[in-house]
């Protein structure tokens, strides 16, 4: 048996389920509460708009008042959301490899659906751009 | 593996006596799981179809007022509240108030009080209000 010279918590230190958690765990609280200001607005926004047809959603997210906190939203969104199923997934995927294609998968797909959702925003904020100084609609 | 037969097994969900805390605790991550995956499906596909088009949002909404797609969309509204009032409940954890038992149970309580009175006011609004 070696002896070892770090100090008991410098053996121990990172060997949670996580191998790191302070940030992550901020960054979820971080997250949530911007989450909580960005739903208020979007709950209120949808229901002062009143009605969720093609033409009114098109008209209110051409509005960079709109398109703009609804980037922040989804990106927020996915952000925490990935954050938050990561902790499930490292709960309860006990194999290492398993867990890493669980975590890689999860990643994958939050990225991938997220960035589809922002090109979506951004396509209709941009297409209702066409007036004033900006050029040919 | 041997197990001395003599020797306590660490306690696990089923030594516990169900309470409030226990199921909020619980539901907080079920929500979680559920919004995480089927309620950013729904908002994907509805900011998408807006996108795409016409005929593309049309589909959407189609399923989204079928009494398959209203059930669904019922399911992820309380499911918002209930991990939103939780989370919030959460935040005033972290700060290291609230553990009182009775004060922590009332709490605990509320939250499921308070998700579902604010998922029954959002669909009285929706089917009988202006939308």
């Amino acid at each position: 048996m070696t002896t070892r010279m770090e100090s008991a918590i410098a053996q121990v230190r990172g060997l949670g389920s996580a191998r790191e958690g302070g940030h992550h765990w901020w960054m979820e609280r971080m997250t949530s509460i911007g989450l909580f200001l960005l739903y208020l607005w979007f709950g209120a926004s949808l229901l002062r708009l009143g009605s969720l047809n093609y033409g009114t959603v098109r008209e209110w997210l051409g509005d960079p008042w709109a398109a703009v906190p609804m980037l922040l939203l989804v990106y927020t969104t996915f952000l925490h959301l990935r954050d938050g199923l990561k902790v499930a997934i490292e709960d309860y995927v006990h194999d290492e490899g398993n867990r890493f294609f669980v975590l890689l998968i999860l990643n994958f797909a939050a990225i991938a659906a997220g960035a589809l959702a922002i090109f979506s925003i951004l396509r209709i904020a941009f297409a209702a751009g066409g007036g004033g100084a900006a050029g040919p609609a | 593996m041997s197990r001395n037969p003599d020797r306590p097994l660490s306690p696990h969900l089923s030594v516990y006596k169900w309470g409030p805390h226990m199921l909020v605790s619980i539901l907080h991550r079920v929500t979680g799981g559920g919004l995480a995956t089927i309620g950013a499906a729904a908002l994907v596909w509805w900011l998408a179809a807006a996108a795409a088009g016409p005929d593309a949002y049309r589909s959407f909404t189609g399923w989204a007022t079928s009494w398959f797609g209203i059930l669904v969309a019922v399911g992820l509204s309380w499911a918002f509240f209930q991990h939103l009032l939780s989370g919030l409940r959460h935040l005033v954890l972290d700060m290291g108030a609230g553990f009182e038992l009775n004060t922590n149970k009332f709490w605990a309580n509320m939250t499921l009080v308070g998700s579902a009175v604010l998922t029954a006011v959002l669909w009285a609004v929706i089917l009988w209000g202006k939308l």
